[in-house]
C-alpha cells in the first residue's frame, strides 16, 4: 500500500531553515518576485495588444514551482502546461527571451513560432509548454524513462494541473511509471480550478490519492509556502532519484488571476480571491518571514525588488524591440533535415 | 517617473470597452496586483490590477464611461514623491501591427537521389518475407544504435502479435524490447518523451487501428514540436504496425490512414510494399530525426521477395519507385495495392495497354517529380488505394497533376478506393468493398478511352 499524506498543518517557520542559508532564502524571494512582476507586466502587455492568443499567468502558485527546483540538478527534466512562464524563469531560462516570445518576435525562444504556450530550452532541459491538458504528463514520463535508460541518474520534473489529472493518459503514465519504477516526480499544481470549474465539481476522492492503486506515494504540500514544498521536493525528489520510482506531490496552491487573460470569473467570489490575498500570498509571507527572522532587511529587500523592475523592463523592451521573425521563417522547422 | 494606465484589451479581438467603475480614489496607494478599476465588454466584466506599486494620480476617464478605445489613457500611476503635477510622459507603445506578408509559396522539395542507384544494391540478395525484412531491418539498426528500442504490446515475451519483433528480446534483452500495457495514448506519449529526451524509439502499434488512441501525440507531441520550439526539439521516433483491411476483421480493424498521417506537417509517412521496401525504408525511418508513420500490411507480411544483403541498403525518403515501365497509363499504388497494380498491369498488357506502375513508397513527402514524368509520357492517370476516396491519398495526387501538369493530362484522372463504407465483414461484401485488379483495369480501360 502506497503511504499517502494529508497536508500536515505546516507554517513557513516550521519547514526547516537548518539546511538552507540566508543567501539562498533570499533567492527563493527573488524568484518568486520575478516571476510575479514578470506575470504582471505580461497581463500589461496583453492588455495593450503587444501579446495575442492565450496567456495564462501563474500569479499566486509562485512557492509551488521556485520550491521545486530549488532541489533540482542540472541536467533533470522539467515539463509542465501551457501555464508556463514560471517555470521557465525558474529554470533560469531568460526572461527576455520569455517574453519575445510572447509578443511573437524572433527574439523569443522559439523565434515567434510557439507563442505563450509552446517554449522550450534543450539548455535548460526545459521540454515545454504544451497545450493539450494532460499530454505533457506521458512526455514527461518518457522523460524519465530516457535518464532511467541512459542511467545518468537525473529525474523528471512532470507538473500538470487539478483538472488534467483527471485525464486518463495521466493513469496510463502512472501505472507504466509505477511499473517500470522510472525516476518521475509527478507535480499536481492544484490551484482549485481547472478554467471555470471548481476542483469539486470535477474530481472525485482526494488528489494526493490518485497514485495509490498503482503503489505511487502521494502527498499534499502547502504548496504557498516555499518552505514547505522545498522540504516535501527534498524527501521525494530524493526518493525518485534513488530509483524506487515516481512519487505525487499534490500542491494546495491558487491561481489570483483568470484562467487566461480573457477570463470573466465568475465561477468564484472577489472575497474567495481576496482572502487569499491577505492571508496565504506565498511572497508576502516569505518576505515577512524573512525580515522576521533576520535574513534581509527592509533596505535588502527592496534592493531585489528594483533589481526586478530593471530586469523585467528589459525584458518588455526587448520584447517590444526584437523584430518579428522573417517572413522565410514560415517554412523553417517543420523537419530536421537530416 | 509617473506610469500611464492605459485601457486594456482583454481579448485579441477587444476594440473599445466601458470603463464600469473606479475601485481607487485619486491620491490613494495601490500596490502591485490590485485592481484599480473595472471595465465592461460585451463577453465580461473584468478588474485592472496595478502593475506597479504607488499612488493613482490623475483619474482622465470618469466611471461609466462607454467606448473607450484600447490603449487609451485613463489614469496614471504615481511613484515615490512624486506629485499629480509631474509632467507625465507617456510611454509611446506602439500597438503590433503585423506587416502585410506577401504569400509564400512552400519551397521546392530537394532535388532526390537517382532512382537507378538502387541497383547496384539487388547483385548480392536474400529471399525474405516481409516480416523477417522488417525485423532484420530493426535488429541491425539496434546493433548501429544503442538508443534505438522497441516498443509496444506483446512485441518482447509473445514475440510480436503478427510476429514482427520475433527474435528481438533474445538478442537485445529486456531494457531495449519493451512489452507496454495495453495504453497506447500512453506509451505512444511516453515514447515521444524518450525521444526528446535522447533515445530514438520505434513504437508498434498493433494495428494502426488503435493509433487513433494515440494520434494526439503522434501528431500534436511528435509532429508539431519542431516547429513550435523554433527548430530545438527534434523528434526522432518510428510509429510502425499493419495498416489497412487484413481479412474479415470487420470495420474498427480495417482502416485505412494513410491520408489521415499524409495531412500533417512535420511527419514523415512511409508505406512500403515489398519486403526489400520494408527493409530499406524502415531503416531510413529509424535513422531518420524526424518522426515517421510506418505503415505496413498485415496480409503482406507472409510474402516473399528478393532483398539486398547489404547492411547500407537504405532506400532514400521520398521517392517512389517504378516497379513496372510502360507508355499507355500510369498507375499509382502503396503497400498491398501494388501487387494488385502489377497483377493489372499484366491483365492491361494482353489486352495491349501498356501500363506503368509506381510504388509511391513514401507519401509524405511525395515524390512528385516521378509521378509528373511518368504522366508526361502516359498522360492517363490511375491512383490506387485501400482506403476512402474522400480526401483520400488519390485525391491530393489528382489535385496536384491538375495544379502542376494540367495540360499533360488526355484524361480526367481516375481513383480506384475503398468503397465508402466501414468495411463489412461477409465474405463477399468485404471482396466489392475493396479494390480488385479487375476495378484498376477498368479505371485504366476508362482512361485510356477503350471499351
Ligand atoms: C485536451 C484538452 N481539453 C481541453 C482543453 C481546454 N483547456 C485548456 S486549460 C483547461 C483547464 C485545465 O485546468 P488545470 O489542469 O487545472 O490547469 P490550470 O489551468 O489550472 O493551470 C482546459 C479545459 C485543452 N487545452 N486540452
Ligand atoms: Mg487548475
Amino acid at each position: 500500500m502506497a503511504t499517502t499524506k494529508k497536508l500536515a498543518a505546516s507554517s513557513a517557520g516550521a519547514a526547516g531553515k537548518a539546511d538552507v542559508s540566508s543567501a539562498e532564502l533570499l533567492s527563493y524571494y527573488r524568484d518568486m518576485l520575478l516571476i510575479r512582476r514578470f506575470e504582471e507586466k505580461s497581463g500589461q502587455m496583453y492588455g495593450m495588444g503587444l501579446i495575442g492568443g492565450f496567456c495564462h499567468l501563474y500569479i499566486g502558485q509562485e512557492a509551488v514551482v521556485v520550491g521545486i527546483q530549488s532541489v533540482l540538478q542540472p541536467g533533470d527534466s522539467v515539463i509542465t502546461s501551457y501555464r508556463d512562464h514560471g517555470h521557465m524563469i525558474a529554470c533560469g531560462m531568460d526572461s527576455k527571451g520569455v517574453m519575445a516570445e510572447l509578443t511573437g518576435r524572433r527574439g523569443g525562444y522559439s523565434k515567434g513560432k510557439g507563442g505563450s504556450m509552446h517554449m522550450f530550452s534543450r539548455e535548460k532541459s526545459f521540454y515545454g509548454g504544451h497545450g493539450i491538458v494532460g499530454a505533457q504528463v506521458p512526455i514527461g514520463t518518457g522523460l524519465a524513462f530516457a535518464h532511467k535508460y541512459k542511467g545518468d541518474g537525473h529525474i523528471s520534473a512532470t507538473y500538470f494541473g487539478d483538472g488534467a489529472v483527471n485525464q486518463g493518459q495521466v493513469y496510463e503514465s502512472f501505472n507504466m511509471a509505477a511499473l517500470w519504477k522510472l525516476p518521475c516526480l509527478y507535480v499536481l499544481e492544484n490551484n482549485k480550478y481547472a478554467m471555470g470549474t471548481a476542483q469539486a465539481r470535477a474530481a472525485a476522492g482526494e488528489l494526493f490519492q490518485r497514485g495509490e492503486a498503482y503503489g505511487i506515494p502521494g502527498v499534499q504540500v502547502n504548496g504557498m509556502d516555499v518552505l514547505a514544498v522545498r522540504a516535501a521536493a527534498l524527501e521525494w525528489a530524493e526518493y525518485v532519484r534513488s530509483g524506487q520510482g515516481p512519487a505525487i506531490l499534490e500542491m494546495q496552491t491558487y491561481r489570483y488571476r483568470g484562467h487566461s487573460m480573457s477570463d470573466p470569473a465568475k465561477y468564484r467570489s472577489k472575497e474567495e480571491v481576496a482572502k487569499v490575498r491577505a492571508e496565504a500570498d506565498p511572497i508576502d509571507n516569505f518576505r515577512k518571514l524573512l525580515l522576521d527572522q533576520g535574513h534581509a532587511t527592509e533596505d535588502s529587500l527592496k534592493e531585489i525588488d528594483r533589481e526586478i523592475k530593471v530586469i523585467v523592463t528589459e525584458a518588455a523592451e526587448f520584447a517590444q524591440q526584437s523584430p518579428e521573425p522573417d517572413p522565410s521563417e514560415l517554412w523553417t522547422d517543420v523537419l530536421v533535415e537530416a | 517617473m509617473p506610469i500611464d494606465i492605459l485601457m486594456p484589451a482583454l481579448s485579441p479581438t477587444m476594440t473599445e470597452g466601458k470603463l464600469a467603475r473606479w475601485l481607487k480614489k485619486e491620491g490613494e496607494a495601490v500596490k502591485a496586483g490590485e485592481a484599480l478599476f473595472e471595465i465592461e465588454t460585451d463577453k465580461a466584466t473584468m478588474e485592472v490590477e496595478a502593475v506597479d506599486d504607488g499612488r493613482l494620480g490623475q483619474i482622465l476617464v470618469a466611471a461609466g464611461t462607454e467606448g473607450v478605445a484600447v490603449n487609451a489613457r485613463v489614469a496614471v500611476l504615481l511613484g515615490e514623491g512624486e506629485s499629480a503635477g509631474s509632467a507625465s510622459v507617456a510611454p509611446v507603445v506602439a500597438v503590433n501591427v503585423p506587416a502585410a506578408v506577401a504569400p509564400v509559396a512552400a519551397p521546392a522539395p530537394a532535388a532526390q537521389p537517382l532512382i537507378d542507384d538502387e541497383a547496384r544494391f539487388y547483385a548480392q540478395t536474400s529471399r525474405r518475407t516481409v516480416r523477417e525484412a522488417l525485423r532484420d531491418a530493426m535488429a541491425e539498426e539496434m546493433r548501429r544504435d544503442q538508443g534505438v528500442y522497441v516498443m509496444g504490446e506483446e512485441v518482447a515475451e509473445y514475440q510480436g502479435a503478427y510476429k514482427v519483433t520475433q527474435g528481438l528480446l533474445q538478442e537485445f534483452g529486456a531494457k531495449r524490447v519493451i512489452d507496454t500495457p495495453i495504453t497506447e495514448y500512453g506509451f505512444a506519449g511516453l515514447a515521444v518523451g524518450a525521444a526528446f529526451g535522447g533515445l530514438r524509439p520505434i513504437v508498434e502499434f498493433m494495428t494502426f487501428n488503435f493509433s487513433m488512441q494515440a494520434i494526439d501525440h503522434v501528431i500534436n507531441s511528435a509532429a508539431k514540436t519542431l516547429y513550435m520550439s523554433g527548430g530545438q526539439m527534434g523528434c526522432p521516433i518510428v510509429f510502425r504496425g499493419p495498416n489497412g483491411a487484413a481479412s474479415r476483421v470487420g470495420a474498427q480493424h480495417s482502416q485505412c490512414y494513410a491520408s489521415w498521417y499524409a495531412h500533417c506537417p512535420g511527419l514523415k509517412v512511409l508505406a512500403p510494399w515489398s519486403a526489400a521496401d520494408a527493409k530499406g525504408l524502415l531503416k531510413a525511418a529509424i535513422r531518420d530525426p524526424n518522426p515517421v508513420v510506418f505503415l505496413e500490411h498485415e496480409i503482406m507480411y507472409g510474402q516473399s521477395f528478393d532483398v539486398p544483403d547489404d547492411p547500407e541498403f537504405v532506400l532514400p525518403i521520398g521517392k517512389a519507385k517504378i516497379e513496372r515501365a510502360g507508355k499507355d497509363v500510369t498507375i499509382t499504388a502503396f503497400s498491398r495495392m501494388v501487387g494488385y497494380a502489377l497483377t493489372a498491369a499484366e491483365k492491361l498488357a494482353a489486352e495491349g495497354i501498356d501500363a506503368e506502375v509506381i510504388n509511391l513508397r513514401s507519401l509524405r513527402p511525395l515524390d512528385t517529380a516521378t509521378i509528373l514524368a511518368s504522366l508526361r509520357k502516359t498522360n492517363r492517370l490511375v491512383t490506387v488505394e485501400e482506403g476512402w476516396a474522400y480526401a483520400g491519398i488519390g485525391s491530393e495526387i489528382a489535385a496536384l497533376v491538375m495544379e502542376q501538369a494540367f495540360d499533360d493530362l488526355d484524361a480526367p484522372v481516375a481513383r480506384v478506393c475503398g468503397a465508402d463504407v466501414p468495411l463489412p465483414y461477409a465474405a463477399n461484401l468485404e471482396q466489392l468493398a475493396l479494390p480488385q485488379p479487375e476495378a484498376i483495369v477498368d479505371a485504366a480501360k476508362s482512361v485510356c478511352y477503350r471499351r
